[in-house]
């Protein structure tokens, strides 16, 4: 146990996921000795990100103005939106540079055990959106986990009937990997998706 | 017993650290363990898939100071993979394994709750018959195995040889008009026949049940579970009945 203000620090940055109180004490005492200028550039990083972040009015990503980059930028397709569970997921598929869609964040996915339900996320202004008509196609890229594939299932009926294009992100064997590693769901899954090879 | 082998259902999972998950497995001889499994969020996690709510898993853990590590799972049966495409099914299926969860005590061998949650896992991914038929005739009879089981026929209270009309949850089910307390409800005869043709497992009756009498059945099974647990099943609000 320390004095004062380095307890509090240690305290705040346990809080911290994935910090423990050994992690939070090192972290403490590095920033103890740190130079002054060094911890004020992380104080003010940490006091901008919660005052200039927010989400965008259309997709509900983070984004520094009213809206994110991406939805800012007209040079993106306006025809199809690519449906994904969180932020994190628009820097990973941004990453491969196949998409040049907008995106929709619903903000987690479908977890009855855990009380979350359609109306907890944002399927009512991913609704709204396709009001205008002019999207033909919607990518549901939610986990390939069983909550992201009953989300994926309740927006495909959500969306049944609309005469949009619906489609889901490919599941199946891992680039790199050995077949006989693969689990059964997994190797299902590709066999389910298995494309026609053109010779 | 450092390292040990069982059969399980998953339960439920809550992510722990980066990439790893605490699993709740209900095990078939050793009943209810938590474990951790170690990298299984990653996509290249050899037995992330087989260890979702729901899958049945041949599973082989050492035991920790507070939690197990899974080392190996084999996939017996991927009911909750085939539960997650129909919605309907999802939402059953969770509140199926929740409840089982609530009424089962960590490292208490609980077989006959083992026996019927797969049952009705099984029965939810083979779409044998209505979703919500199958979380109601579960639920009915997990209240059962615990020690709670209503009476659809004679009276909860005396005993005496029904049908009768009224229905009192805090009595234990059927009431006859002697033993009636103030409050009971009358439920129409066709949905305490449909009640106790699910606890009895008699699906002929139960398949060719009126949907209206369904409705009023889940609604006295979801207030009867909920007044025995004290506290409410949350995946019950997301099954559309």
């Amino acid at each position: 146990m320390y004095e004062g203000a380095v307890q509090d620090l240690i305290d705040e940055l346990g809080r911290l996921p994935g910090v423990g109180p050994k992690s939070a004490q090192r972290i403490a005492f590095h920033l103890l000795q740190s130079d002054a200028v060094d911890v004020q550039r992380l104080t003010d990083a940490l006091t901008q990100v919660k005052a200039k972040v927010r989400f965008c009015v259309i997709c509900h990503n983070i984004a520094e103005s009213e809206q994110c980059r991406i939805c800012a930028d007209p040079r993106r397709d306006l025809t199809s939106i690519c449906v994904v569970e969180e932020p994190k997921d628009v820097v990973a598929i941004e990453r491969t540079r196949e998409f040049r869609g907008r995106y929709h964040v619903l903000g987690g996915a479908i977890s009855p055990i855990d009380g979350i339900g359609p109306d907890d996320l944002t399927f009512r202004e991913l609704m709204t959106r396709l009001a205008s008509g002019e999207v033909t196609e919607i990518i549901i890229a939610t986990d390939p986990n069983l909550e992201g594939e009953a989300t994926a299932s309740y927006l495909a009926r959500f969306l049944k009937g609309m005469g949009i294009k619906i489609t889901r992100l490919a599941s199946g064997l891992p680039v790199g990997g050995d077949l006989e590693y693969a689990d059964e769901v997994t190797l299902g899954r590709a066999f389910e998706g298995r494309r026609l090879l053109d010779a | 017993m450092p390292l040990y082998r069982d059969q399980g259902i998953v339960l439920r999972t809550h992510k722990l650290g980066e990439a790893d998950r605490i699993i709740t497995v209900l095990t078939r001889s050793l009943g209810k363990v938590r474990t951790v499994g170690k990298g299984v969020r990653r996509t290249k996690s050899r037995f992330g898939a087989r260890l979702e709510p729901g899958m049945l898993v041949d599973l082989q853990c050492y035991e920790g100071r507070n939690l197990d590590t899974v080392t190996q799972a084999e996939t017996l049966e991927s009911w909750g993979d085939v539960c997650a495409r129909d919605y309907d099914a999802w939402t059953a299926a969770n509140a199926v394994l929740e409840t089982c969860d609530r009424l089962t005590e960590e490292r208490e061998p609980a077989l006959q709750q083992y026996l019927l949650v797969t049952g009705a896992m099984r029965s939810l991914a083979g779409k044998e018959h209505d979703p919500n038929l199958v979380l109601d005739a579960y639920l009915l009879r997990a209240l059962a195995v615990a020690g709670w089981a209503p009476s659809f026929h004679d009276c909860a209270k005396c005993g005496a040889e029904g049908p009768h009309r009224a229905f009192h949850i805090v009595s234990g089910g059927a009431v006859c008009s002697v033993c009636r307390p103030p409050g009971s409800s009358a439920p129409a005869p066709e949905t305490l026949r449909l009640l106790a043709a699910l606890l009895a497992g008699d699906w002929m009756i139960a398949d060719s049940s009126d949907v209206r009498h369904r409705r009023e059945g889940s609604g006295l099974t979801t207030a009867f579970l909920q007044w025995h647990l004290e506290r409410g099943v949350r995946s019950l609000r997301m099954v559309e009945r």
